[in-house]
């Protein structure tokens, strides 16, 4: 099997169409991300897979295993970008915070931050999407596969909530 | 605003049975996903040890028990979030061992290659764009607020660029060669499951040059800084040490494969040409109560002279020559520096790293103009081994898998030595350099803080498993006096 394709370095966003970029539809992007093979570290990356299954044209969803800095370009090419995250405390089944671009510097390559990815893509590409932190709660992160039934249930009620939301921007799509 | 955070909130004064001032911030109860710092003082008060404990893969060696052999590859991926690619091909070559295939062919070992050395120069971009151009470009000094990848951008717009284009392009090799960006399944034992495209090799070659101008544009800034800060930058948590990584045949740099070479700290080989199944004729792991990491050190030498270190700098002081030509001008004018012995200062980590990647852009270069890469003969059978045992160089150092399997196929035993602890007792030292140079008094301040994270992140250590849930992450600083009882403690959120 061979890639379909590869993009080659380019130095802007690989912006789509302006048609994509209608007031009416939003250009969404869903980033989850954690470790599927740590229990309810999987949370991210599983929402991102259900919505990326939903099939929407203006939404795109992928997931990875931790937030990288290349992650600018594609929060700058959206409108709206949703960080899906699982949380170890807060509220269940999910909590939900606004995010502003801030800086910030750790001491491992470990950890960046949704922050970070949202100040890169204003510094860079003059990007401000609307940016929201989705922290789903989650109980158990040892090294098995699979969601806790607690958490899978968090999640349903937090794609529930996504698709309540990315759905207010579909206008074709049936409730 | 300053990132650092004390939570005075949860401070809790009290005495120690020698009647020592104790101040006790529990600020984490989580048990992983953090760094932890501890200085231990000695009766005079003065700075006996630091240590730095993290977690490391508490588990996964008995995860991967009972799987199938062949699944491996893909599933130690999850090891960790920055280097999946290097858990995927340490364990395919392991696993080449145990389906009975000890030479795969031209175009596994190609397209093997091709991967590793776009995750490393990917990760290593990583490293010095994101983690350490803040202290390197802008220095130790600079406000926190304004040092981070973004008062790196303000002050060196084209920085910004070089740090998301280069990761950019490591990330389509990986694509190209591993069917996709995130979890590649290149991999199988005994070779590989695709070739390179045509398309996908003409996209990439029309970018490598401008990658590895990019590089060596990156490697030029940061020069800058060290011939500006020449004492600093050869003292700053330095120490001599031995290193230890993989070379070639010929003693050129090699990252994929080779054989363990060793050199103490006047370059003086150790051992050499060590295969990976005799790993543990010339190492020991030791556990130490007060960490979950283990303690690698060489067998010969034992527990106290025998520790080592791995990663770039280890790379570039061990190798004879680095094959290709950028690469090896920067490496003789970086060991320059070592006036004829090795470079021990431990911010060369970061040169040295610099370096590491031009190479690995260069070689990329090489592997997309040979046609091996469009070849057919994929994968090569043998007769099934009980026992595998490979060596790969990660970003951060030497990385080795040991598994052994059943009649089966099932995995009955794991052990992985990953790059991080074979640095444990080096940053463990480093950490210990800074706190003996800068702690005064009984206060964490905010200078000794910073300076511990600038040499751990010359480490760049691997943490916690992969695992990043929500609120991880912070870097715990706590002081102890003679007999334990916490003096202070500071966290860093």
């Amino acid at each position: 099997m061979s890639p379909s394709h590869i993009e080659p370095v380019t130095l802007a966003p690989s912006r789509r169409p302006d048609a994509a970029r209608s007031p009416e539809r939003p250009r969404v992007l869903i980033l989850g991300y954690g470790n599927p093979g740590r229990q309810d570290d999987g949370l991210g990356p599983a929402a991102s897979a259900q919505i990326e299954a939903l099939g929407w044209p203006n939404v795109t969803a992928y997931d990875n295993y931790q937030l990288n800095i290349e992650d600018a370009l594609e929060v700058a090419d959206h409108d709206v970008v949703w960080f899906v995250d699982a949380a170890r405390s807060g509220p269940s089944p999910f909590a939900i915070r606004a995010l502003e671009p801030a800086a910030s510097l750790e001491f491992t390559s470990h950890l960046v931050r949704p922050e970070a990815i949202l100040a890169m893509a204003h510094q860079y590409y003059g990007a401000a999407p609307q940016a929201f932190l989705l922290g789903i709660r989650g109980y158990e992160f040892e090294f098995l596969e699979g969601l806790t039934p607690a958490a899978a249930d968090n999640l349903q009620l937090a794609v529930e909530m996504l698709k309540d939301r990315l759905g207010a921007s579909q206008p074709w799509v049936a409730s | 605003m300053s990132d650092i955070q004390v939570d005075l909130g949860q401070v809790a004064p009290a005495r120690t049975s020698s009647g020592a001032r104790k101040i006790v911030i529990d600020p984490v109860t989580r048990v992983e996903g953090h760094g932890k710092v501890t200085i231990r003082l000695n009766e005079a008060g003065e700075v006996e040890q630091a240590r730095f404990h993290i977690v490391e893969f508490r588990g996964f060696e008995r995860f991967i028990q009972g799987r199938m052999y062949w699944e491996v590859p893909v599933i130690v991926q999850r090891l960790c979030g920055i280097c999946p690619v290097s858990h995927h091909l340490c364990a395919a070559k392991a696993m080449d061992v145990v389906a009975g295939v000890d030479r795969i062919t031209p175009t596994a070992e190609k397209m093997r290659r091709l991967m590793h050395y776009g995750q490393v120069l990917q990760s290593n971009a990583l490293n010095f764009f994101h983690l350490a151009s803040p202290d390197l470009l802008l220095g130790f000094e600079a406000p926190v607020a304004q040092r981070n990848i973004i008062g790196v951008i303000e002050a060196f717009p084209e920085v910004g660029k070089w740090a998301i284009f280069i990761r950019k392009f490591g990330q389509q090799v990986i694509a190209a060669t591993g069917g996709r960006r995130i979890h590649p399944r290149l991999c199988i034992p005994g070779g590989v499951n695709q070739n390179l495209s045509v398309e996908a090799r003409d996209a990439l070659r029309g970018d490598i040059d401008q990658i590895i101008a990019w590089c060596c544009d990156a490697l030029e800034l940061h020069k800058g800084f060290v011939h500006a800060h020449e004492a600093l930058h050869e003292t700053f948590a330095s120490f001599p040490s031995s290193y230890m990584s993989l070379v070639a045949a010929d003693g050129s740099m090699d990252l994929y494969d080779g054989g363990l070479r060793a050199i103490d700290a006047n370059g003086k080989p150790i051992f050499d040409a060590v295969r990976p199944a005799d790993y543990r004729d010339y190492l020991i792991e030791e556990v130490r109560p007060w960490s979950y990491m283990k303690f690698p050190h060489i067998r010969s030498l034992g527990r106290d002279d025998g520790w080592y270190r791995v990663g770039p700098l280890a790379q570039i002081n061990c190798c004879a020559f680095i094959s290709t030509p950028i690469a090896e001008a920067a490496r003789k004018d970086f060991m320059a520096r070592g006036h004829g012995g090795l470079v021990h200062a431990t911010l060369a980590y970061h040169w040295a790293r610099l370096i590491n990647m031009i190479h690995c852009a260069e070689i990329i270069k090489q592997l997309l103009f040979d046609d091996d890469l469009q070849g057919t003969d994929l994968v090569v059978t043998g007769e099934r081994r009980p026992e595998g045992v490979a060596i790969i160089e990660a970003p951060r150092g030497t990385l080795l898998h040991h598994y052994q399997v059943d009649d089966h196929d099932q995995v009955t035993m794991a052990n992985l030595i990953v790059s991080t602890t074979n640095n444990n007792e080096a940053m463990n030292r480093s950490v210990t350099k800074v706190a003996m140079d800068d702690l005064s008094g009984h206060d964490i301040t905010e200078g000794l803080l910073n300076h511990i994270e600038v040499a751990i992140r010359a480490y760049d250590p691997c943490l916690s498993c992969a695992t990043h849930a929500l609120g991880d992450m912070p870097l715990v600083v706590t002081l102890e006096d003679a007999e334990g009882a916490v003096i202070a403690t500071r966290v860093k959120e």
